[in-house]
């Protein structure tokens, strides 16, 4: 087993295009880890970095005390599952689990021994004679997780593993990769663009933007303190309603013209200095009027079944609001909002970083 | 309604059939003709049900040959088998690796090897014939199987096939390759070539039956009578200046001359749809 140091690692492309921008992070031994961020992010390019698929442009990336920038992939002693599967068409699920501990030239006894322990695993026993196209897409993920465990690896590489598969076997397969993880302790960098497997999955959450690095942590550090405004939108769903305000002293701010208290605001900020303020759309409570009062105009309400999502203008701003089922009548015009003073996030309109406690 | 679809469906049949008849009657005509002597045929009124002269006719041309070529067509068959192989195989083998290379590997001039290879379409072995020729004979290669094969192998086609085939392979596939040790020779002959299978049926098809029916080339550069293919002993069995033409020898050459490529055909027909519905990228 072996923890990922990465330092300031860079991809430059050609056309000097920067992909990756200096990311440095470091990932302990054993843990979980989610990069995640919208298309583009170079969330895939970092973990290709890593997997040895694309070359290091600058930095350095190492695995366990070994710094691997010139190292094949094959002797990274990594395992990476991939959007598609890529499983090999042509051989069976066996020989696709025996192709990379074939190359090496392990034993057959011990192929044979690693293999069906990863099928028992798996619980794909009854598939290894199988080709791929006999598969399910739940089955020929399993066989591709298979593929990677059967290495024994010291690090496991996921590339969006489960973004083809159907949402109800998504979630299913979700809970399994968690369970694997867990049950063999093997440090595992996860790619997603989807926040719900990302708060879900880590231990140590990673958003991307930009080919950089927005904020680490765990989920709910990332989610209750997001250090800047991107992250604040984009982890959470719905996203973070942001409003224009403005200071009007300490532990106070106003969105238009109403005052809301706050709790986690840095000193020393100038009474009128422009200032955004975020509030997650299930921190607000809806109905009564309370001590920080917004008023929103209601446009339409989305049913979630459990949950209705008013949709409206507060202060001119697009506004969410989500609140449990029967508790707003559905044909409410007006809502009157109220929020805890510890759920208002502060953020700084120029840099977009958070104006919290420091 | 019902009424209107069967004489449609008769139309249709007669139709087909027009065409099978004018396909095949000439092949029958060939088949039949190689069952009776020479005389039945001379005389013009051939019957059109197979004469007793077959075993004898097929037994004189495979192992003795007409008196014009001088050859028993059992060589001539062996020659063209070995040409019209030569030339599949060389070909499949040669433009795989072209492909493989142009497709994955990064090199100075790769685009410009690959449209130099492209070019070479647009010159077919008769428009390059006479310095082909030249180089061939330089090198010693008349009258040898070498110079059969080796200038008809020299084209693009197999290429472009294999190239696109390639693209289509998604590159995680090599990179999972990659990430379970194999290397680029191992990533070729375990993962390309079972995909390619279909491909390189198709190709072999294609290229055995191009072989076999080259008629100008072997012309060219072979001399000696041993050396000759059986397309170029059909044609000598029809020409004689002071005899009549064995036209039961020539016909009976004729039919087998068909033989193999038909066989080619049928049998990798099997692979092919095998191939088809078995692979998946």
């Amino acid at each position: 087993m072996a923890g990922v140091t990465l330092d300031t690692v860079r991809k430059i492309y050609a056309g000097n295009v920067e992909a990756v921008k200096g990311v440095s992070l470091g990932i302990k031994d054993g843990s979980f880890c989610v990069l995640v961020g919208p298309s583009g992010c170079g969330k895939s390019t970092l973990l290709r970095m890593i997997a040895g698929l694309e070359t290091i442009s600058g930095g350095a990336v190492k695995i366990g005390d070994r710094v691997v920038n010139e190292v094949e992939p094959s002797d990274r002693d990594i395992a990476m599952v991939f959007q598609n599967y890529a499983l090999y068409p042509h051989m069976s699920v066996y020989d696709n689990m025996a192709y990379g501990l074939k190359n090496r030239g392990t034993p057959k006894p011990e192929i044979e021994k690693r293999v069906k322990e990863a099928a028992r695993i798996l619980a794909i026993e009854n598939f290894l004679e199988r080709k791929p196209r006999q598969l399910s897409g739940g089955q020929r993920q399993r066989v591709a997780m298979g593929r990677a465990i059967v290495r024994k690896p010291q690090v496991f590489l996921f590339d969006e593993p489960l973004s083809n598969l159907d949402a109800k076997l998504r979630v299913q397969m979700r809970v399994e990769i968690k369970r694997l993880q867990r049950a063999l302790g093997v440090t595992s960098i996860y790619v997603t663009h989807d926040q719900v497997e990302a708060m879900t999955l880590s231990d140590q959450l990673v958003v991307m933007s930009g080919g950089q690095i927005e904020q680490v942590g765990t989920p709910s550090e990332v989610y209750r303190r997001p250090e800047t405004r991107f992250v604040a939108t984009f982890i959470g769903s719905p996203p973070m309603n942001i409003l224009p305000g403005k200071v009007e002293g300490p532990g106070r701010v106003s969105v238009g013209g109403q005052i809301i208290a706050v709790t986690d605001m840095r000193d020393g900020l100038a009474p009128g200095t422009a200032i955004e303020v975020g509030l997650r759309p299930e921190d607000v409570q809806a109905g009564t009027a309370g001590a920080s009062a917004l008023t929103m105009d209601v446009d339409f309400v989305e049913e979630l079944g459990a949950t209705q999502l008013f949709h409206g203008k507060v202060a001119g701003a697009d506004f969410v609001v989500q609140a449990s089922t029967g508790q707003i009548a559905a044909d409410a015009k007006s809502l009157t909002l109220t929020v805890e003073p510890g759920n208002v996030h502060l953020f700084d309109p120029q840099t977009t970083k958070r104006l919290g406690r420091v | 309604m019902v009424e209107n679809r069967r004489y449609r469906n008769i139309a249709a049949y007669l139709v087909l059939t027009i065409g099978i008849v004018i396909v095949a009657f000439p092949v029958y005509l060939a088949i039949l003709a190689s069952t009776f002597d020479v005389a039945t045929i001379i005389n013009g009124n051939m019957p059109l049900v197979p004469g007793p002269h077959a075993a004898e006719n097929y037994y004189q041309t495979l192992f003795f040959g007409g008196a014009t070529s001088r050859e028993p067509v059992g060589i001539m068959m062996f020659n063209s088998m070995i040409m019209a192989m030569g030339i599949a195989v060389g070909k499949i083998v040669i433009s795989i690796l072209s492909a493989f290379a142009v497709v994955y590997f990064r090199f100075p001039l790769r685009m410009t090897a690959f449209w130099i290879i492209f070019i070479t379409l647009m010159l077919p072995v008769e428009v390059r014939i006479y310095p082909t020729y030249k180089i061939v004979a330089d090198l010693g290669l008349l009258d040898t199987y070498t110079g059969l094969i080796l200038p008809l192998i020299a084209s693009a086609t197999g290429t472009l096939l294999f190239r696109q085939f390639f693209m289509t392979i998604p590159d995680e596939l090599l990179e999972a390759s990659k990430i379970d040790g194999a290397g680029a020779f191992r990533f070729f002959k375990d993962t390309l070539i079972p995909l390619s299978i279909t491909t390189i049926a198709a190709l072999f098809v294609i290229q055995f039956i191009y072989g076999w029916n080259q008629y100008l080339w072997p012309l060219l550069i072979t001399t000696k009578s041993s050396m000759q293919t059986i397309v170029i002993g059909i044609k000598k069995l029809t020409y004689s200046q002071d005899a009549l033409a064995e036209w039961n020898i020539a016909m009976t050459t004729a039919v087998l001359a068909m033989l193999p490529p038909v066989l080619v055909v049928v049998f990798m027909q099997r692979l092919f749809v095998k191939g088809l519905v078995e692979t998946e990228k």
